[in-house]
């Protein structure tokens, strides 16, 4: 597996490293039912068997956070971004 | 066909042509009393505590492709119920006492082997953790010991203690575990079971369910519908995707484990050994193969193959310990799908789906946990209340703050 990284080119995936996925938002502070609501956010995913937007870090390279969309069934990179960009 | 001593020399004399197969691959009939989803080990050995247990033969075992060629006939095989935690710790120690009579109660030869599981150490801290690990496993009546470095130095002469970086220390053993044939624990268990009347039917993918007044009262698969009163999911890595189905979120995420078989060699490793300062598990198989394997690849993954940079690992940890294996070929290498759970643990309950239970979360632990992971996932099918060393592995432990944390890692899975 190899990502395209915006700064660096294409590079190797042991570069980087793996957060997780990247649709984790923290619930605003005055959300009601805001246990529910990071019980969800902490704990559940979607756990797709295909197209997965993840965060990756390359910390071997710039250090730059990324959002990788990636199927999971092939381990495709179909597009890769900065983590700060709006997703596609 | 009861197997023996006398039906072994029965067809040895009349050349081998009398073996009847050893389960019957049925046809699905138009409904069950309870369908469980998946033909792995643990699909399977629920099948036949429910059959055998509890007397409930009116069951289906469906499975998408052949039986055991999921996670259960991929693994490195290791069993052992070294835990520290006491809500886990139980559990395991009930799937190792279960295995130690599994041949007597299956009738037929799982070759489990209790060789021993050493996890080395490398450090005080790792010492004085292993040892607060070992008095847990004690008290709960598991058997540990601590070694010191001349001890495993007489048990493993082979391995690097002079390594400067990471010198052996010692190690804590657990003389019980061992390793298990995991194709025979497939086949053993799908025996039993359906002599006992359950069918197991292949090639038959859970595709959707089918609804009652808010509960599940069936499937939908690839060979029509079937219903049924009660439904256990025990589909591993594609826990979530079947959950799904039914509008079920979980707390798990899928990730990909390789596993690797060297060339046969003379009989070098007595026990299962564990390396202390990297990922790494190696045994022998009875062929003389090298079986080892060490961390998950660390991202999402639905498919059954792995990437170098994990290989790499593996072998360089492999050649931190043992050097002597350098010149040792590595024949294959192979993954699997595991279901990662937020805290490492397996989860064994009810869902809020009413009729559809989960068996699911068993990270790549979950071989050792067969035979306990199918007993108590029947005791909940027939019984509808949790078997109780299995209460502690609750879906709602997420939410209510009970995680059952081994590693103290937290909620990523790729960690655990
Ligand atoms: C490389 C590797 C090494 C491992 N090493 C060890 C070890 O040393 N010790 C240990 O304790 N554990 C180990 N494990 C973990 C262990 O193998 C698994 O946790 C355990 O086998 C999972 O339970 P199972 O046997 O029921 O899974 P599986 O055999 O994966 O069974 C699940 C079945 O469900 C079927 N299925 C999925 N979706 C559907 C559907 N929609 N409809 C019908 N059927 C479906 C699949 O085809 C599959 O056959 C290892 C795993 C791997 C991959
Ligand atoms: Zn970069």
């Amino acid at each position: 597996m190899r990502i395209e990284c915006p700064f660096c080119g294409e590079r190797d995936v042991a570069e980087f490293t793996y957060l997780g996925d990247a649709a984790f938002r923290r619930p605003p502070a005055d959300a009601p039912d805001l246990a529910g609501r990071y019980y969800d956010a902490v704990y559940l995913r979607e756990n797709p068997a295909g197209p997965h937007r993840e965060l990756w870090y390359h910390g071997s390279g710039c250090h730059a956070w990324l959002q990788v969309t990636r199927d999971t069934r092939t381990h495709e990179i179909l597009a890769v971004r900065l983590a700060t960009e709006t997703p596609e | 066909m009861r197997y023996s001593i006398f039906s072994l020399l029965r067809q040895a004399l009349t050349g081998h042509q009398g073996w009847a197969p050893a389960w019957r691959d049925a046809a699905p009939k138009p409904a069950y009393e309870v369908i469980i989803v998946g033909g792995g080990g643990h699909g399977l050995s629920t099948a036949h505590y429910l059959a055998k247990v509890h007397g409930i033969t009116d069951v289906a075992v469906l499975e998408k492709g052949f039986i055991g060629l999921g996670n259960a006939g991929r693994n490195t095989t290791i069993i052992r119920s070294n835990y520290l935690l006491p809500g886990n710790n139980p559990f395991y120690e009930l799937s190792m006492k279960l295995w130690e009579g599994l041949e007597q109660d299956l009738n037929y030869n799982t070759m489990v082997s209790q060789r021993g599981v050493l996890n080395l150490y490398h450090s005080d801290a790792q010492r004085d953790s292993y040892v607060r690990r070992g008095n847990a496993m004690r008290m709960h009546g598991v058997d540990a010991e601590l070694l010191d470095a001349r001890d495993v130095r007489r048990m493993l002469p082979f391995l690097d203690f002079g390594n400067a970086r990471f010198p052996i220390q010692g190690g804590l053993l657990q003389p019980r575990g061992g390793t298990a044939r995991h194709d025979a624990v497939v086949w053993g268990y799908a025996r039993a079971a359906s002599g006992r009347g359950v069918d197991i039917v292949q090639n038959c993918e859970v595709t959707g369910f089918l609804w009652e007044g808010g509960r599940v009262a069936g499937v939908r698969t690839s060979r029509g519908d079937i219903r049924a009163r009660k439904i256990g999911m025990a589909v591993a890595g594609n826990t979530s995707t079947v959950a799904h189905m039914a509008g079920l979120r979980l707390p798990i995420e899928s990730h990909v484990l390789q596993a690797f078989v060297s060339e046969a060699i003379k009989p070098l490793v007595p026990c299962v050994v564990t390396y202390g300062a990297g990922h790494f598990y190696v045994s022998q198989s009875d062929k003389g193969g090298l079986v080892f394997g060490g961390n998950i690849d660390g991202y999402n993954s639905y498919a059954q193959r792995g990437n170098l940079p994990t290989v790499e690992d593996v072998c360089e940890s492999g050649m931190a310990l043992m050097p002597a294996i350098g010149r040792v070929r590595v024949l294959r290498s192979w993954g699997g799908i595991m279901d990662m759970s937020m805290d490492g643990s397996p989860i064994i309950d009810r869902t809020p789906v009413a009729g559809l239970y989960l068996n699911g979360g068993w990270c790549y632990g979950g071989f050792k946990a067969t035979p306990a992971s199918g007993y108590c996932f029947a005791h909940l099918l027939a019984r509808d209340e949790p078997h109780e060393v299995a209460r502690a592995l609750r879906l709602d432990r997420f939410a209510a703050g009970r995680l059952l944390d081994e590693k103290g890692q937290g909620p990523q899975p790729n960690l655990h």
